[in-house]
C-alpha cells in the first residue's frame, strides 16, 4: 500500500472518529449553540431591533446581524471543538495512539481541523435554518459565503487546536474562549457596523480578525461590508497559512506531547 | 515448525542512545543492545531505571537527545513512519478513548495504520475474540475491568500485525488467571514469528518467558546476556522446607546452613552444586522429616536484586566484563 493511501485512510479515519465524537455528545455539540442563538435573534434581533429600524443598506437590524451571529457561532463551535476534543485526547493519553503510528503530522492536524469545521458548518447550517424564523434572507454571493464561512471556521479550528496543544489542564482551553475569543467577536462587527463608530475606535477596530470574518461573511448573504472584501480574503488566507505552519511546528517539535 | 522472519536486520539495535530531560534528568547514559528477531526478550530494572524513556524513544513518543534506534533495520530519527508501521506498543497506562467501545477503538488504530476498514473490522474481530473481549466489543471501554483493558491494548497493538510487539508492564495489577491467558496468547504471537520485548516487575513471568534478558539501572545496561546464561551465575540457592518438626539443636551439615523460620519450617542454603539427596539424607539421620519444599525466591528475583544493588555499589559492567 502506497504512503498516499495510507494517509487517505487515517485521514478518514481521524474524520470519521471525530463526527461520530461530535454526533454522540449531539446535545453539548449541536443543540446549546441552537438555544443561544435563538435567544440572540429573539432578544436582540425581534424586541430590540424592532425599535432600531433600517441599520446600513436598507436591511433591518434582524437582517443585519444574522451573517454576524452564524458566523460567530461557526468560528465558536470550531475552536470549542477542536481544542476539547484534542486536549481530551492528550488528557486521557489517547492521543498516543495517533502519536505512535505512522500517521504524519499534517495528516492528525488536517483530520482534527476538517472535524471541527464539520461542526462549525453544522452548526451554521442550523442557525441559519432558525434565523429564517425570524425573517427572510437572499444570499447574494453563495461562493464568497461559502468560502468566507470555510476560511473562518479553518482559521479558528488551527486556532483551537494550537490553544489544546499549549493546553496544561482544562482551564486553559477555557481562558482563551473567555478572555480573547468572546470579546473580539462582540467588537467585531456583529451586532454593528464599525462605520457608527468614531475614532480611533474605528481604526483599533480593523485590527480585529474577526471583522473581516464578520463582513466577509455579510458580504456574501446581504451584499454590504464595512470592509474590501479581497483585503477580507487575503487577511483570513494569511492567518490559514500562519497557524497552519504554527500547529505543524508544534507538531513536529512534540511540544507537550513528546518528551 | 521454525517461524519465518520476513526480514534480515536485527529486531531492533539501539546505538548510544541518550535522553536528557528538560529537568536535567539524565535518563538514559549512552545505552546500545541489540534484539534478533523472534526472541522474546526481557528489558529489566527497577523503578526510574530508564525502560519506559527507552519503550518511549522506539515508539517516538520521547524524542531522544543523540544516538539513533533502528527497527528491523529502519532508523526511528530518520524514517519515523517506516519504523512505526513495524512496532506495536502496549503502554503502561490506559492510553485510550474510555467512551469508545473496543471494537471502534481497534479499527480505528487500524486506520490509523493506513488500514482499510474492511480489513480492519477483520483484525478487530480476529483479535478481540483471541483475547475474549468479543462479547465486549460494543460496550462503552471504561466499563470493562482492569484486566480486560489491558487485554484491549493487547488487541489494540496487535491491529498493524507488528514485526516488533513492546509490552510495558502489560500485566500489572492484572489476576493470575488473566495474566497466564495474556501470556499464552503473547507465547503464540512470538512463536508465530513476531519480537517481543518484555518490561514487568513479575520476575517469574520474565524467567519463564524470555530467552534474552537487559538489566537497566540508572539508564545504563548493567546486564545483557541470555537468560540460561544469567541464571547459571546463581551460585547459592535457598530452600523453604516444610517438616513435621523443628528439633530443639539444628544439626550442622556440611556444606549447608540451616535456619529454623518457625516450629515448622526450616530454610536450607547450600551450594548450585550440592545435591539434594544428599541433604534429605543428613535431615533424616537427624529425625527431620520433610514433607514439602520451595525455593525461598525467584531465582531471576536473587539475580536482579543482586545485580542492581552491585550496581549501586559502584559495581557496574556487563556480566561477561565483572567474569573477566
Amino acid at each position: 500500500m502506497s504512503n498516499t493511501t495510507a494517509n487517505l485512510v487515517a485521514l478518514n479515519t481521524l474524520v470519521r472518529r471525530e463526527i461520530v465524537r461530535i454526533v454522540r455528545i449531539w446535545t453539548q455539540t449541536l443543540i446549546p449553540p441552537a438555544i443561544t442563538m435563538t435567544l440572540y435573534f429573539v432578544i436582540f434581533g425581534k424586541l430590540i431591533g424592532s425599535r432600531i429600524g433600517a441599520i446600513e443598506g436598507g436591511f433591518s437590524y434582524m437582517q443585519y446581524i444574522v451573517p454576524g451571529l452564524v458566523m460567530m457561532s461557526v468560528i465558536n463551535n470550531c475552536y470549542a471543538n477542536i481544542s476539547s476534543s484534542f486536549f481530551g485526547a492528550k488528557f486521557s493519553r489517547a492521543v498516543e495512539e495517533m502519536l505512535v503510528s505512522p500517521m504524519p503530522n499534517w495528516v492528525i492536524l488536517l483530520g482534527y481541523v476538517t472535524g471541527a469545521v464539520a461542526r462549525g458548518m453544522v452548526v451554521g447550517v442550523l442557525v441559519l435554518l432558525i434565523a429564517l424564523f425570524f425573517t427572510s434572507l437572499h444570499v447574494v454571493h453563495p461562493l464568497i459565503t461559502f468560502l468566507s464561512v470555510l476560511l473562518g471556521a479553518t482559521i479558528f479550528s488551527l486556532a483551537g487546536f494550537v490553544n489544546a496543544v499549549y493546553a496544561k489542564k482544562f482551564d486553559d482551553i477555557a481562558l482563551v474562549p473567555t478572555f480573547i475569543l468572546t470579546p473580539l467577536t462582540y467588537l467585531g462587527g456583529v451586532f454593528y457596523s464599525v462605520n457608527m463608530l468614531g475614532e480611533p475606535w474605528q481604526v483599533i477596530s480593523r485590527a480585529n480578525p474577526i471583522l473581516y470574518m464578520v463582513n466577509a461573511f455579510r458580504y456574501g448573504v446581504l451584499g454590504i461590508s464595512d470592509v474590501h472584501v479581497g483585503m477580507a480574503f487575503v487577511v483570513m488566507i494569511g492567518f490559514v497559512i500562519g497557524l497552519s505552519i504554527v500547529a505543524l511546528q508544534l507538531l513536529k517539535r512534540g511540544v507537550g506531547l513528546r518528551s | 515448525m521454525s517461524p519465518q522472519y520476513p526480514y534480515t536486520a536485527p529486531a531492533l539495535v539501539v546505538d548510544n542512545l541518550r535522553k536528557t530531560y528538560s529537568n536535567g534528568v539524565e535518563a538514559l547514559k549512552g545505552i546500545s543492545l541489540t534484539v534478533q528477531p523472534g526472541d522474546f526478550f526481557a528489558l529489566l530494572g527497577p523503578n526510574g531505571a530508564g525502560k519506559s524513556t527507552l519503550i518511549g524513544i522506539l515508539s517516538s513518543l520521547v524524542n531522544s537527545t543523540s544516538g539513533d534506534a533502528q527497527v528491523f533495520g529502519v532508523s526511528v530519527n530518520k524514517d519515523r513512519s517506516a519504523a512505526m508501521r513495524l512496532i506495536g506498543l502496549v503502554p503502561q497506562e490506559i492510553n485510550f478513548n474510555q467512551f469508545e467501545k473496543p471494537f471502534d477503538i481497534c479499527v480505528n488504530e487500524a486506520g490509523f495504520y493506513g488500514i482499510p476498514r474492511k480489513e480492519a473490522a477483520q483484525r478487530a474481530e480476529k483479535y478481540l475474540k483471541e483475547l475474549r473481549l468479543w462479547d465486549k466489543a460494543q460496550m462503552q471501554a471504561r466499563t470493562l475491568s482492569g484486566g480486560m483493558k489491558r487485554r484491549l491494548m493487547i488487541a489494540r497493538a496487535m491491529m498493524n500485525e507488528p514485526k516488533l510487539l513492546i509490552l510495558d508492564e502489560p500485566t500489572a495489577g492484572v489476576d493470575i488467571e488473566i495474566r497466564r491467558s495474556m501470556w499464552q496468547f503473547v507465547s503464540a504471537i512470538n512463536a508465530a514469528g513476531t519480537t517481543v520485548i518484555l518490561t514487568t516487575h513479575y520476575l517469574e513471568e520474565a524467567e519463564s518467558l524470555c530467552r534474552n534478558i537487559a538489566i537497566i539501572d540508572h539508564g545504563t545496561i548493567i546486564e545483557n546476556t541470555s537468560m540460561k546464561r544469567l541464571l547459571a551465575t546463581l551460585d547459592v540457592e535457598t530452600f523453604v522446607l516444610d517438616v513435621t518438626s523443628v528439633p530443639a539443636e539444628l544439626p550442622a551439615l556440611p556444606g549447608v546452613t540451616l535456619r529454623e523460620r518457625d516450629e515448622h519450617t526450616l530454610e536450607a542454603e547450600m551450594a548450585r552444586s550440592h545435591d539434594l539427596n544428599s541433604l534429605f539424607a543428613a535431615l533424616s539421620a537427624n529425625g527431620i522429616m520433610v514433607t514439602s519444599m520451595r525455593n525461598k525466591t525467584n531465582r531471576l528475583e536473587e539475580l536482579f536484586v543482586r545485580l542492581v544493588e552491585g550496581g549501586r555499589n559502584g559495581q557496574t559492567g556487563t556480566h561477561e566484563e565483572r567474569a573477566a
